[in-house]
């Protein structure tokens, strides 16, 4: 019975707000605009407008998607210390952390979406009409395991904000559980989608036992930066309190996995340079290049250096607790990890073809397009997610169907906030 | 050389059981859009707003069927011949062409493969030429399954080679090598596809169902020899240039945004007849033959001469071997 104020009462925090907030959720929805024109060019055309070829057959799209899922892994990382660790200086920044989740999660399913050939055949993939190729396809896997992640990113902060919504404090027997799942399966969705490229003999740039393990730490390395960078933001423009711990603790995870992240990249640079054989070529085309073929280079080697740069930052205690310091370093870790698990690891799979021919790659207009339109699709889904999330959380939006003595008091441990006001209809901000 | 597991076809038949429930369930939601079709385009044609020849209702209404049609490899007979003859209707009403396609299954104790002369090759590239023509490849992408790689005496290495050359062969100091796809007998393309639409059959040959393929190319990924070919754009091939004697899982019209191979020329093997590019070469280079009958010419060049494969260390078992005179 609470469901439709919950659903009206989401609705106007979503669109209500400043200036400011209808100048940025404006400009999101023009890139939107932009990108589905130039979808609407691919569709017509064929994915022949994009930079693809036979010899490079995935591209930006890919490069995109396989960086998002580590995103949405890493959100994961702040639920553990909070709901399982109870670790309370988590509690607060959870649910801002799902919603990243499930904004990467979108925009890594549209990025395949924009990447098939055959949109109109998805169908053929549902089990029952159609034929999914699971156990033996990892791309199987991959498409339930991150449906599944997106289910349960959405079930669980649903169930905790209706709750509070309507007055019921949500109760941790119930979700706690799913809070473990939840987990595991982020783990596995960033595994499953190494596997994906690592399952390819085909392609030894991939084929190796590393992938995985540098999957995650480059994800838990992107992910909490991200995170950070967006906590400050909501606790400068809200009423949102956010605890220093929570700050130092994320940048702590952050640091460790990019020094792990940094180790792992050295690793696998030995082991492809020390002894140069066949299987090191496409490495040795994205780090130093091949004749005159070096399209990467430069952007690896950026890559390269701002993580280098941003490690170095966040390892100087002084630095890390800055907060000025911390924020450059994480957005500029966040950029680096994106050429590096993006184009710096889907790309040279592909150059050169498992024949030893040489053709090269750049993203075509149409593709950055789309590619930008995807991302202004991911920030506009995180946006409403925060701004519908935030007044239910504060306590500024109840039910109006509920009566005064009904209303259980949100306890907060540690709660420096005063005892929740009285209740009044639905009110935005 | 493992010849065991290289000649034994591998049989799906328990799968097929297995698969056939949902292939009902499918069936049965199919039928029923598929009546609802009907019933919006009865509602369309009475409509005097929308003047609509019959020809172009009829179009309409086989490319919805054909939209919701299953996975070839689950298919009835039946089920077969009516996509078929909608197939060869569409052709008539689309492009004015009359094609017949086939649906020739396998032949028992049929098991195709293929050897390559490489002292014999001298890279004029008939065969490129012939398979263009005969599967009908799209002309404006320039699309080619072989690809003849030139490398200088004394380097096997596919890195050093050349598939680009533009001057005349046989050039100096210069020797061949052919590849296309080489039919493994563990294709790694088939075990990624997430929604079934390339398989192996019987007789060895790697298909795929060209309206059931959802364009993801992740088998394009895994295939280690390169072997297959995405439709970027809609395939073009003049109306007088083609071939009208397909077959389904061969070279019958493609779609833009899925992916297609080298099938063996399947419509003509599985009639008994060589793969267009062994008929084409005028080097006697290319024997190709049933692995399974003790007496073909395949049978005499695995038994008396020295062959090797590409990549044998991947395991993927090609059907394809090399040697030398």
């Amino acid at each position: 019975m609470h469901l439709k104020p919950f659903a009206v009462s989401a609705l106007r925090s979503a669109t209500s707000g400043g200036r400011r907030y209808h100048l940025w959720m404006g400009s999101l929805t023009l890139i939107m605009l932009v990108g589905a024109y130039a979808y609407s060019r691919q569709l017509r055309y064929g994915l022949g407008v994009t930079g693809m070829s036979d010899h490079v057959s995935w591209g930006l799209y890919i490069s995109n998607f396989t960086f998002l899922v580590g995103m949405a892994a890493a959100a994961m990382m702040l639920v553990l210390p909070a709901y399982i660790l109870h670790d309370v200086d988590f509690s607060r920044a959870v649910l801002m952390a799902e919603a990243v989740a499930v904004a990467a999660l979108v925009m890594a399913l549209a990025f395949v979406v924009v990447d098939i050939g055959n949109p109109l055949g998805g169908w053929h993939l549902i089990p029952g009409i159609g034929y999914l190729n699971w156990p033996r396809s990892l791309l199987a896997w991959d498409v339930l395991v991150l449906n599944g992640y997106l289910a349960l990113n959405l079930a669980i902060p649903f169930y905790i904000l209706y709750g509070r919504f309507r007055g019921r404090p949500p109760e941790k027997r119930k979700y706690l559980v799913w809070m473990y799942l939840a987990v595991m399966w982020a783990v596995s969705i960033h595994l499953v989608t190494a596997f994906l490229l690592a399952g390819l003999p085909a392609r030894p740039f991939w084929n190796t036992a590393l992938l995985g393990p540098r999957f995650l730490a480059s994800a838990f390395t992107a992910g909490p930066a991200f995170v950070i960078l967006l906590l400050a933001l909501i606790k400068r423009e809200t009423k949102y309190e956010i605890a220093d711990g929570a700050f130092s603790k994320l940048a702590l995870i952050t640091t460790v996995a990019a020094q792990i992240n940094l180790v792992m990249l050295g690793s696998e640079l030995f082991y492809k340079f020390y002894s140069p054989t066949h299987h090191g070529i496409n490495a040795r085309y994205l780090f130093v290049g091949l004749g005159e073929h070096h399209a990467l280079v430069p952007w690896i080697w950026t890559a390269i250096g701002l993580n280098v740069l941003a490690t170095i930052t966040l390892m100087i205690h002084p630095l890390r607790e800055n907060p000025r310091w911390l924020m450059a370093a994480c957005a500029v870790l966040f950029v680096g990890i994106w050429i590096e698990k993006g184009l710096g690891l889907v790309i040279p799979g592909f150059i050169p073809s498992p024949l030893g021919e040489i053709v090269e790659y750049a993203p075509s207009a149409v593709e950055l397009g789309v590619t930008a339109g995807v991302w202004a699709l991911g920030m506009f889904v995180l946006t409403i997610l925060v701004r519908v999330a935030l007044p239910i959380e504060l306590g500024e939006v109840r039910s109006p169907y509920l009566d005064e003595e009904r209303v259980t008091p949100i306890v907060r441990p540690r709660s420096r906030r005063p005892a929740p006001r009285p209740v009044r209809p639905v009110r935005t901000r | 050389m493992n010849p065991d597991r290289t000649l034994e076809p591998r049989g799906d038949a328990d799968e097929r059981t297995m698969l056939q429930k949902r292939v009902d369930r499918r069936r049965a939601l199919s039928i029923l859009i598929g009546g609802m079709a009907v019933g919006m385009q009865a509602v369309t044609a009475c409509s005097p707003l929308s003047p609509v020849s019959d020809e172009e209702r009829e179009t309409r209404l086989l490319a919805w069927r054909e939209y919701i049609k299953g996975n070839y490899r689950f298919m009835s007979e039946e089920e077969r011949a009516e996509t078929i003859a909608r197939l060869e209707r569409l052709a008539k009403l689309k492009r004015g062409v009359d094609v017949t396609i086939q649906s020739t299954g396998a032949q028992p104790g049929v098991m195709f493969g293929y050897a390559f002369n490489i002292s014999k090759c001298q890279g004029f590239r008939n065969c490129v030429q012939a398979c263009i023509n005969e599967n009908n490849l799209d002309r404006r992408a320039g699309t080619q399954y072989i690809r003849i790689f030139e490398m200088e005496d004394g380097v096997v290495d596919l890195d050093e080679a050349d598939a680009t050359f533009q001057h005349e062969v046989p050039a100096e100091g210069h020797f061949y090598m052919g590849t296309q796809c080489f039919q493994c007998a563990d294709p790694p393309c088939v075990k990624v596809c997430p929604v079934g639409a390339t398989w192996q059959e019987p007789d060895g040959i790697t298909v795929i169902d060209y309206d059931w393929c959802i364009g993801c190319r992740y088998c394009m990924a895994a295939c280690p020899y390169w072997a297959r070919r995405f439709n970027w754009s809609a395939p073009e091939v003049p109306a007088e240039e083609l071939n009208p004697n397909q077959h389904y899982l061969g070279n019958r019209a493609r779609k833009v945004g899925v992916v297609e191979k080298c099938t063996f020329c399947i419509h003509r093997t599985r009639q008994g007849r060589l793969p267009a590019c062994a008929e084409a070469c005028p080097t006697g280079a290319r024997v190709f033959g049933n692995l399974l009958d003790p007496n073909s010419e395949i049978r005499w060049v695995l038994a008396n001469k020295r062959v090797f494969r590409l990549k044998e260390e991947l395991k993927t078992e090609p059907r394809f071997w090399y040697f030398t005179d």
